[in-house]
């Protein structure tokens, strides 16, 4: 007989997410991914100047605030076919690379590590054993077996205070913990030391962004960082060059222990490549643009189908037709009316509310489901590295390696590229983009450094308005994949304007074929060892780095769940 | 000593983002003392982490829900704050109370935290407070006020 297990919600900032899976026989034999919280951000937008439409897009996520601001200028910039200053590439491109690489590392320590790490189970370790084991794997200078004691102690005494703080409800002891106790203990030690690393990201995201969570320094045209040699009010060469140490220390992090934590924890979980493939058509866009056009990119981006690498085809420019032409949204399973039947393109987008309760086979969702040429799509680090992968892009290549090569070795047999397909692989693609990033990162600060040594210290491009109507769109590779604004100006206002975010492509419910998306598709057959801790379907989510753009957090007095629900 | 004031909430969902406004209006009106850090935290939580780490008094400014009248203002403080508090199903929601569950597990909790929570009416999609909590506004900024003044750092008004 099947069993129903409602989770909802499945996470609370990003908050309004809801999964239901039907299970049958120790698998899930069906699944609904909903978002239960509309998103009507774009009608805030309706007749409002187009050059304050980053600063109030990046209020809609309290997780991804800098990708949405960076995405809206761009769509503005499109619209207008405003070229900016390479020096606004450079700044704008270090505050979004560092800012993946905050998102990423957060992402996996903070956020999803506890679903494979016993905590408690790390009690049982041996510190020798846990340094002989880290150290074997990575000259991390911060795996002695003198950091691995201090870390025992620390939380032999929070576990006998009575207080597990951010694992007071971890699944401890769930009979899909696999890590050996050394491993555990390993995980929370970098678990600790992940915190001092995301430190060094957000400082660079402040120093460029003048402030954060939200940052200040963005404008249509370019940034509004006045570049200057001799100053301290304005963004000098020293202050780049401090910096630096930001960069090398997050660097090292990333090299020797994101990524090498994250290809142990891939081999001691072998099997969870096995799991969690769902929608294999993968979508992600090129960024990082190193020309004032947005035509030369440092990572590359196009569209997969079938998990077919041969089949790669690339998305080249800022404006590309192929993406441009390709995307639809529909809403027969969303909570939204369309005046016309059938999925609509962005540019004629519509935000018309119709809410109906929760509708196994009808409408169940506040995201509507969007198509690449009627296909569903994946987006996110997977996509993004096997776009990586499939265009010969050789840092995404040697990162990739990096993490299979270490992961065979410790498993002693080869996992192939194919193995990304998957709950685990996602993890794994993550931690190799977070690679990439730092390279980025660092590119980005030597070009903008001998591009002011040139002399050249342009960082804004005045945009005008025409009269009449433009439009155009914006697109970002974000933490969570492919991000795009679409937006119609008409006589210097906003007259649509349209967010398709990464969780909208991922996290969607069922099409106008009805053809369930890639949350709903990668949690078939996962295996259920418990009904009551369903903790395989939480792995399989966060896998994708869960976010719906839609942050609401109310304070509940004397409640223990925090839940706020639309309606 | 070091005071850090954060307001939460979404500005684009009415009195949702009471919390920022709160502090954004507590910022226009008063001359703050220099080891008061005011933080526009929006709806972030790990973001905020680095700025509120190692604080000696941690004073939040949000929307509260507790089936109050509208516009009611509750002082939570120390264990009243739901700062522990999460639901069972998931270990990995990064709002402000998973903000301070980290912040305790490495040593570095702000040493006092007071919460302002103000009961919204309105989450309507708009970029202002409904009338009524936009009426109470003033008294949540006195209250903020109120708080400086008792830690022994009193706000000056600004001249007009």
């Amino acid at each position: 007989m099947s069993k129903r297990i409602t989770i909802d919600p499945i996470t609370r900032i990003e908050g309004h997410l809801r999964v239901d899976v039907e299970v049958d026989g120790g698998k899930v034999t069906k699944a609904w991914s909903s978002g239960q919280m509309w998103r009507g951000v774009e009608l805030i937008l309706l007749g409002r100047d187009p050059r304050d439409a980053w600063a109030i897009t990046q209020r809609i996520c309290g997780v991804c605030t800098t990708v949405h601001a960076i995405t809206s200028v761009r769509a503005v910039e499109n619209a207008l076919n405003l070229e900016i200053p390479v020096n606004a590439q450079f700044i704008r491109n270090m505050i979004i690379s560092a800012h993946a690489i905050h998102d990423h590392i957060v992402h996996f320590y903070h956020l999803s590590a506890l679903d494979w790490v016993d905590v408690v189970s790390a009690l049982k370790a041996d510190p020798i054993k846990t340094a002989a084991l880290a150290e074997s794997l990575s000259d991390w200078p911060l795996n002695g077996k003198a950091v691995m004691t201090q870390t025992l102690d620390k939380l032999k005494s929070f576990v006998g205070s009575g207080q597990l703080g951010p694992f007071t409800n971890g699944y401890w002891g769930h009979p899909a913990m696999k890590l050996s106790p050394e491993v555990n203990l390993l995980a929370v030690t970098h678990y600790l030391q992940a915190l001092e690393a995301q430190r060094h990201a957000n400082k660079i995201v402040t120093i460029l962004g003048s402030k954060s969570p939200h940052i200040q320094n963005v404008a249509v045209g370019g940034v509004s960082n006045p570049i200057a040699t001799d100053s301290q009010s304005v963004l000098s060469v020293e202050r780049l060059l401090a910096l630096k140490p930001h960069m090398d220390a997050l660097g090292e992090f990333i090299r020797k222990v994101y990524l090498v934590d994250i290809a142990a924890i891939g081999a001691f979980y072998a099997e969870w490549t096995k799991y969690g493939a769902g929608v294999t058509n993968y979508l992600s866009a090129p960024d990082f643009p190193m020309d004032s056009k947005g035509t030369q990119f440092l990572t590359p981006g196009g569209y997969i189908p079938n998990g077919d690498i041969g089949k790669y085809k690339p998305i080249t420019a800022f404006g590309d037709a192929y993406l441009r032409d390709g995307v639809e949204e529909g809403v027969k399973h969303a909570w939204y009316n369309y005046s016309k039947p059938g999925p609509l393109h962005p540019y004629k987008g519509e935000t018309t509310p119709n809410y109906t309760d929760f509708q196994d086979d009808g409408k169940y969702s506040w995201l509507k489901a969007p198509t690449f040429y009627g296909e569903r799509a994946q987006v996110g680090p997977l996509a993004n590295v096997l776009c990586g992968v499939a265009a010969g892009h050789q840092p995404t290549i040697t990162y990739a390696t990096q993490v299979l090569d270490t992961a065979s070795s410790l498993l002693g047999s080869k996992i192939p590229l194919a193995a990304l397909h998957s709950t685990i692989g996602r993890h794994a693609a993550r931690a190799v983009r977070c690679g990439v990033m730092q390279d980025v990162l660092q590119q980005n600060w030597q070009a903008l450094i001998d591009n002011i040594g040139k002399g050249d210290i342009a960082t804004f491009n005045k945009p005008t308005f025409p009269k009449g109507e433009i439009m155009g769109f914006g697109f970002h590779e974000a933490p969570r994949g492919l991000l795009s604004h679409w937006t119609v100006i008409r006589d210097g206002k906003i007259a649509n304007y349209q967010c398709v975010v990464p969780s909208t492509w991922n996290a969607g419910p069922r099409d106008d074929n009805d053809k369930i998306g890639p949350y709903e598709a990668s949690l078939l057959d996962n295996p259920i060892a418990d009904a009551e801790q369903p903790l395989e379907v939480l792995r399989t989510i966060h896998s994708f780095d869960p976010c719906l753009a839609c942050a609401v957090h109310v304070v509940e007095d004397n409640k223990e769940v925090v839940q706020v629900k639309a309606l | 000593m070091r005071v850090v004031i954060l307001g939460v909430g979404n500005i684009l969902l009415t009195d949702e983002g009471v919390g920022v406004y709160a502090v954004t209006e507590l910022a226009a009106r008063y001359d703050l003392p220099g080891e008061v850090e005011i933080i526009d935290g929006g709806t972030s939580g790990m973001d905020c982490l680095d700025q509120v780490s190692g604080a000696d008094h941690l004073l939040i400014a949000d929307a509260m829900r507790s089936g109050r009248v509208p516009g009611t203002i509750t002082r939570l403080a120390g264990d009243q704050i739901p700062a522990f508090f999460k639901t069972k199903i998931s270990p990995h929601q990064v709002g402000i109370s998973d903000m301070l569950a980290t912040l305790n597990f490495h040593g570095l909790m702000p040493k006092n935290i007071v919460l302002i929570g103000v009961e919204p009416k309105s989450f309507a999609t708009a970029m202002e407070l409904s009338p009524d909590i936009a009426a109470r506004l003033p008294e949540v900024v006195a209250t903020l006020v109120a708080e400086l003044t008792a830690l022994g750092i009193p706000p000056r008004p600004k001249a007009a």
